[in-house]
């Protein structure tokens, strides 16, 4: 488990990068209120998901504009094909925690 | 129409098959590819794939769950060579005749070559997978090749790039005193030139290509002004030639690409055209050009798609043209178009960095027009959906 930030460090529309601590980088969301975790690396080209749009609780990928839903990891669109691994994220005493998933995505 | 066939296997038919099917079209498709690979992504083959990062097989566009869904007859290693109008068939090289309700073209467009490199082995150009492997088969051979690249557009500059990443000695010459400027604008096109001579390689402006020179293999690139540049392996990248020969005589007009409406549509019924190959009027830009882009390709197929399957033009989104590009660890991304007289602001980062954005403005207003973005991606993206085309900002 890891802290992420304080919750007000993360304002909805936001999103941040975590790569210590974690075996691959990790983008954490506030869609609208709603704290979400997925894998940051889009997983049709390198791009980072943290620097994409978010739109509801989709981001779409900076560089190609592949869209995923940050629910379940699932693309919604061409060129993605594969799911990016969703993580637990929780908020405890002010704090965004991040449980990180481990094996393959769903 | 009971009959669709898309000619072109790369994005934009692939691409366009997916619309079809996604409007609801249950009728037969027909896709033609002149490569024998099944539809993959090129970007990467300056990249990625030329690097050794990757290999073919990542670089798939569909899979076999999408290829099942989407139910289309692929005809691959088979080159179009006639369209007949009147009697809605195709020809293929082969003797093989198609007949089809509707058309896609989707043929794309071919490396531009340059004279006397013919006879020769070593000079290379980049389009397709199989240029792609040769070229890395030939800056990977095992030692530090001299490499001269001709052209410093987004092909030249990322293979530039890449070769230089293996270690290889690359000069890149360019005809025009600043590359890319039409495309950046001078001031921001002069930074992104810069990037080569950050990465230890030369750039040669202003300079002419004469010709090459060696027996079977070449040895050299000889330039306008005399100079010799010694080369194990040339990459010529100098634009390129939309692929409609095969149209000759068909009653599909062809000037620099199909000349299409908006729609996508032709001068011919249940006609229609898609990406490299496709000339329409661009609701952003105002321009009748063709687009290179990736984005255009995908962009443009769902407009060609319901065009198609309606009979009626249908409306293309007026969304400003985007492109990417990775050159030495930088990356580069621009959307907009960029009319003389617009005036570049950086608004976030450091040039001297190589990380920064720009926002170009236009006309009394100074309306956002285009955004570059060097390694800025999350800034860049959110000015992305904010810009306005300068048709609708200039002052009459």
């Amino acid at each position: 488990m890891i802290t992420v930030c304080r919750i007000e460090e993360l304002p909805p529309g936001e999103s941040l990068r975590i790569t210590d601590g974690v075996p691959a980088p990790i983008a954490v969301f506030n869609a609208d209120g709603t704290i979400y975790a997925v894998d940051d690396t889009c997983t049709h080209q390198d791009a980072s998901l943290a620097d994409g749009w978010l739109e509801g609780c989709f981001v779409e990928c900076p560089l190609h504009t592949a869209l995923f839903d940050l629910r379940t990891g699932m693309p919604t669109c061409a060129p993605a094909k594969t799911p990016v691994r969703t993580h637990q994220v929780s908020v405890e005493n002010g704090h965004i925690l991040l449980h990180i998933s481990v094996g393959e995505p769903a | 129409m009971k009959h669709i066939t898309v000619v072109g296997a790369s994005l934009a038919g692939l691409s366009t098959v997916r619309s079809l099917r996604a409007e609801g079209y249950d009728g037969a498709v027909t896709v033609v590819g002149e490569e024998r690979h099944a539809p993959y992504d090129r970007p990467p083959l300056s990249k990625e794939f030329l690097l050794g990062d990757v290999d073919a097989a990542a670089l798939a566009l569909g899979d076999a769950d999408e290829d099942e869904a989407l139910a289309a007859d692929w005809v691959l290693g088979e080159r179009a060579v006639g369209l007949d109008t009147a009697d809605r068939s195709l020809t293929l090289a082969s003797g093989r005749r198609l007949r089809t309700d509707g058309v896609v073209i989707a043929t794309g467009a071919s490396p531009r070559a340059l004279p006397g490199a013919e006879h020769l082995t070593g000079i290379h150009t980049l389009r397709t997978l199989d240029d792609a492997q040769a070229l890395r088969d030939a800056l990977r051979g095992g030692f530090a090749p001299r490499v001269v690249v001709i052209g410093a557009g987004f092909i030249g500059a990322e293979v530039a790039s890449t070769a230089r990443r293996l270690g290889a000695d690359v000069t890149v010459v360019e005809a025009a005193e600043t590359p890319l400027e039409r495309q950046l604008g001078r001031e921001m096109a002069e930074i992104v030139a810069s990037l080569h001579a950050d990465n230890g390689v030369r750039l040669l402006r202003g300079t002419g290509v004469a010709g090459f020179t060696g027996d079977s293999a070449v040895t050299g690139v000889r330039l306008a002004d005399g100079r010799l540049l010694p080369a194990d392996v040339v990459v010529v990248g100098v634009g390129v030639r939309p692929t409609t020969d095969w149209l000759a005589g068909t009653g599909v007009r062809v000037d620099d690409g199909v000349v299409c409406d908006a729609g996508c549509a032709t001068d011919v019924p249940g006609v229609v055209a898609v990406g490299d190959v496709a000339r329409c009027p661009h609701p952003f830009t105002g321009r009748h050009a063709r687009i290179e882009h990736w984005s255009n390709a995908t962009d443009q197929a769902r407009t060609a798609a319901r065009t198609l399957l309606t009979g009626a033009p249908a409306v293309p989104p007026a969304t400003a043209p985007y492109f990417w590009s990775d050159q030495y660890g930088v990356r580069i991304q621009m959307a907009g178009h960029v009319p003389a007289g617009a005036v570049p602001e950086i608004v976030e980062g450091d040039v001297e960095e190589r990380s920064f954005v720009a926002v170009y403005r236009y006309g009394e207003a100074a309306s956002p027009v285009a955004a570059l973005a060097l390694n800025r991606a999350k800034l860049f993206n959110r000015l992305r959906r904010t810009l306005a085309p300068a048709t609708t900002t200039a002052v009459a």
